[in-house]
């Protein structure tokens, strides 16, 4: 090969933009972290933090506007990886917004917050644009690692480090099921591409019941990371140890991203045998909504429930996963950005309700909210709304649409039966509204003032869930557009 | 601009405006605007009644590309007179809380324009799609009047309310999206065009599945027996103008939708079903009454008396012939006008003494003559007096019945019996008898309100004609579409 090839041309680089604007976001708020003094007000690192997201979400356009292939084929700028960076950047961009407040109000207010979160943001973006098992590897792996750190960022709490610890060990066990899957394919095809996988699969020179397993391994990793059952245990204990932002954050950011890779390597790689797991993904689609909404039946723990709920609706993302065509493709993703900002304003809401050290996160604290802070209600109405599936909200039509993919593909008792479990979900949502609007008060105490950030996070997330409640063509065209793979 | 398309938007913009608006007016802006969105809704009589067996204030837009669902809506001869019940209803519903809501009465007034703006979209809506995301917002006000406003087991009742609706509604949207799997189309017009030139066909299986998913969502909604069970609890919990909304025109969806879905997409598994959802109609008939004739709480009361006559209009719906469904739709709107009236006296009598139970009234009579005078009127409307306007209806609906099979409608007419025996039972233990107390009669407000319902109730007992020859109208279309002709029909 021509040595001149490996040099990274300047279209490469603009293609790999968003990722490096956060990496290097990401350092400078290291040496910075480390420049100010120890008991400073760290409040400022966490804007620079904002403003290196935004310049992020500015060049994802950017890439998308050279598409191809970057760094011999290990990274491809197209309009699905940018649909991904732009809802994790989003994520990231609520979180940051959520957490400045709140470390302040746990006392925990240091840089290295912030710029974990970038990093976890840039291994988030390399697997939404990565077109190599490698790469899908290494942003698994940058991403996780912050993750695992942010879990159990407030040291002193129990829960937290329960958390942290659970996610770490299972986390990485599910990486190496993923790992272990790796290796068997590229055995099986000597090549970690995503498209010269499927070529080599296609045009049958290797075996394919090797290929097959290893499919299967790459599934069960998968699986873990978007908590579908029967690998879903570490998913409540993590969103309920964890601080309240960052349960948010990993409830919408790393579960849109491994779905990103899912559907790419799924559909591009192993297409050709995709009869052969399509069973396999309706069995798991069907177990994650049953597992996801009746255990959510029983939770009294707001964060603990929707940790639940969000387990639910990465069943119904499996359910377009499982049609194993664009149209589901685009449901899956229009149902993500959905999800990201309905789950994320509720995940906001329990931020600022929590309280100092989260001690008010039973449904029972939320008693009364309605009268005594009418406009948060009002908006964690909207999102609970919008997660119930209520037509007029951004969640009704990402259920719509992805039952639609799932008849248009004769899947009718998957439908039947994952519509009625959205039925069985009203009840745990509705326990909440009617907690909040239908009992009095507990106390009668002044409630604090909502944190700017968190009150500019939720009027976003329920003003987005209207929009596109009324206009769902503003993200489903472009999700149309981009549903389709390089092949 | 179309008057309906305003219409329907007026009561969505009532909501955010009772929402900006502060505390102290939104309970007089809510009654006055109201006012205004029926005084509209008299406009489109004239056009309708014209031409009652077409569409008529037909709106038609794009709304969503892919797929592609559009904003289209309009009324004919028996959906007209839906519409305007419930533009007609609301400011009752609004001016019978003006003294009882005494709490949180912003949030409550606005969302009783939210459920207006359902109730109307669901009425007029042509497009299964947009009928689907009506049917389901209607929900969401309703849950919270109950729950917010209701009595003692009101977060039960809401709740039950609220997923027990739903979880019928889901199989319904299972077989629209499978509907335009097969039509390619949401709208509803499209669909029947293609079915009658044969484009669209369904196997019989098919046929049967999409007919059930949709009856089950509808049967829930009236309710037909056995899925009757959220009612008396929702009823029962909620406040006296929630109550009022329910029975007078929320149980109207669900037997409308089976008129405008079922018996129009599914002609062959409405034949053949028939029978089957008679007997429960049936069933539903006598349980209510019987049920009814035994409860020592009034608003339950009332609650089990319109399962037993809802249950006529669905049998009036599944006889099949012109009569049965000219008196369905009939009953439809009597029901509403004679069911609404009996609650909101009965909310008249809860003021009074703050109590529900039959047994703490007796000897009303004596103290308030006038009062007894006008329950008594609404009483024998309810049982089906001649002259009055649920004898029309239920007449009509035991002719269609006894058209196509004459066991039916001796089974049912049972009903009518049984109706007589419970009304009267509890106008007796309430209004006769010797006087327990002091009781206050009719007030002029009071007067003001329910006097329209009794002027409706002579109307429609006597002068028929001003809505029957709109609602045949619009029913004969459905009876002579080459579709539905051979199957519907062959009952006679």
């Amino acid at each position: 090969m021509n040595p001149a090839a490996f040099y990274p041309t300047a279209t490469d680089y603009l293609r790999f933009l968003p990722e490096l604007i956060l990496t290097i976001g990401g350092v400078l708020l290291l040496v910075l972290e480390a420049l100010t003094g120890d008991n400073k007000d760290k409040s400022s690192l966490g804007y620079l933090a904002i403003a290196v997201v935004l310049g992020a979400m500015f060049a994802v356009p950017v890439a998308l506007a050279n598409p191809g292939t970057s760094f011999n084929g290990m990274i491809v700028s197209d309009g699905f990886a940018a649909f991904f960076r732009m809802v994790t950047l989003l994520v990231g961009l609520f979180t940051l917004l959520c957490s400045t407040s709140y470390l302040s109000r746990e006392k925990a207010n240091t840089g290295e917050f912030y710029l974990l979160v970038l990093f976890s943001l840039a291994g988030q973006g390399i697997m939404a644009a990565s077109n190599e098992l490698i790469m899908v590897f290494l942003g698994l792996e940058i991403a996780s690692i912050s993750s695992y750190v942010l879990a159990g960022f407030l040291r002193d709490d129990k829960r937290g480090s329960e958390a942290a610890l659970k996610y770490f060990l299972l986390g990485s066990f599910a990486t190496a099921f993923l790992l272990y899957g790796i290796s068997w394919i590229y055995g099986v095809t000597g090549a970690t591409n995503l498209v010269a996988i499927r070529e080599s699969l296609a045009a049958g020179t290797s075996g394919n019941s090797m290929a097959v397993a290893a499919a299967a391994l790459m599934l069960i990793g998968l699986a873990f990371k978007v908590s579908a059952a029967p690998f879903q245990a570490w998913a409540p204990d993590v969103y309920q140890g964890a601080p309240a932002p960052v349960s948010g954050f990993l409830s919408a950011g790393p579960k849109a991203a491994a779905f990103a890779i899912f559907l790419r390597i799924f559909q591009t790689s192993f297409e050709s045998f995709s009869s052969r797991y399509e069973p396999v993904l309706w069995i798991l689609a069907l177990a994650t909504m049953l597992v996801g909404n009746f255990s959510a039946l029983w939770q009294s723990n707001v964060k603990r429930m929707l940790a639940y709920s969000s387990i639910a609706h990465a069943g119904y993302v499996l359910v377009a996963v499982t049609t194993n065509s664009n149209v589901g493709t685009a449901a899956a993703m229009f149902y993500l950005a959905a999800y990201a900002l309905m789950n994320f304003g509720a995940f906001a809401a329990v931020t600022h309700l929590a309280g100092r050290g989260e001690s008010h996160v039973t449904i029972d604290d939320l008693k009364g909210l309605a009268s005594k802070q009418p406009v948060v209600a009002g908006l964690l109405t909207v999102c609970l709304l919008s997660l119930t599936g209520v037509p007029l909200t951004a969640g009704f039509f990402g259920k719509f649409y992805i039952f639609k993919a799932a008849i248009d593909n004769h899947l009718y008792w998957l439908s039947a039966l994952g519509l009625l479990n959205s039925a069985i979900a009203a009840y745990y949502y509705l326990r909440i509204l009617a907690a909040m609007y239908m009992h009095e008060p507990k106390t009668t105490d002044h409630p604090e003032p909502v944190p700017g950030g968190i009150q500019l996070t939720m009027w976003f997330s329920a003003a987005g869930i209207l929009t596109l409640g009324v206009f769902p063509g503003l993200v489903l065209d472009y999700a149309n557009r981009f549903a389709t793979f390089v092949k | 601009m179309n008057i309906l398309a305003i219409l329907l938007l007026l009561p969505l913009i009532g909501f955010v405006a009772a929402l900006i608006l502060p505390a102290a007016v939104t309970k007089r802006f809510v009654l006055g605007f109201s006012l205004l969105i029926f005084a509209v809704s008299l406009l489109l009589i004239g056009t309708t009644v014209q031409n009652p067996a077409g569409m008529t204030w037909v709106t038609d837009t794009a709304w969503i590309d892919t797929p592609a669902i559009r904003f289209h809506i309009g009324v004919d001869g028996a959906s007209l007179w839906l519409v305007i019940l419930s533009a007609f209803l609301t400011p009752f519903a609004a001016y019978i809380s003006q003294k009882t809501i005494v709490h949180r009465q912003k949030e409550f007034y606005a969302y009783l324009l939210l459920l207006e703006f359902g109730l109307i979209g669901v009425f007029c809506s042509l497009d299964l799609f947009l009928y689907y995301v009506f049917w389901e917002v209607v929900l969401v006000p309703m849950y919270f009047l109950i729950g917010i406003w209701g009595g003692e087991r009101r977060i039960y009742a809401a709740t039950k309310f609220f997923v027990y609706t739903m979880a019928g509604s889901m199989l319904m949207l299972v077989a629209i999206l499978y509907i335009y799997t097969k039509a390619g189309t949401f709208d509803l017009p499209a669909i029947l065009l293609q079915m009658e030139a044969g484009k669209v066909a369904f196997t019989q299986a098919e046929e049967l599945a999409l007919f059930l998913a949709f009856f089950l969502a509808f049967a829930v909604k009236v309710p037909i027996f056995p899925l009757h069970t959220w009612l008396p609890d929702a009823y029962a919990e909620a406040p006296t103008a929630a109550t009022f909304l329910m029975a007078a025109v929320m149980s109207k969806m669900g037997t409308y939708s089976l008129l405008r879905f079922n018996l129009n997409l599914f002609p062959n598994a409405s034949h053949d079903c028939a029978p089957w959802i008679v007997v429960l109609a049936i069933i539903g008939i006598v349980y209510g009454a019987l049920v009814a004739l035994v409860q020592p709480n009034m608003k339950r009361l009332v609650a089990y008396s319109s399962i037993s006559h809802l249950g006529f209009v669905v049998l009036g719906l599944f006889s099949g012939n012109q009569f049965g469904l000219d008196g369905a739709v009939y009953q439809m709107l009597c029901h509403a006008i004679s069911t609404g009236a009996l609650f909101i006296l009965i909310g008249y009598l809860q003021d009074r003494k703050q109590s529900l139970e039959i047994a703490d009234f007796g000897g009303l009579a004596t103290p308030a003559p006038n009062f007894a005078i006008v329950f008594l009127i609404a009483t024998l409307a309810s049982i089906g007096l001649p002259l009055l306007n649920n004898f029309v209806g239920e007449f009509l609906i035991l002719q269609g019945a006894a058209k196509a099979n004459i066991w039916w409608a001796a089974f049912a007419a049972l009903g009518v019996v049984l109706s007589a025996c419970y009304m009267l039972w509890f106008y007796q233990r309430t209004f006769l008898g010797e006087a327990k107390s002091a009781f206050t009669d009719l007030r002029p407000t009071e007067w003001l309100t329910i006097t329209p319902l009794l002027v409706l109730m002579l109307w429609m007992g006597i002068f028929t004609q001003t809505w029957l020859p709109g609602i045949s109208a619009s029913n004969k279309v459905l009876l002579e579409r080459p579709t539905s002709k051979i199957a519907l029909q062959v009952a006679q």
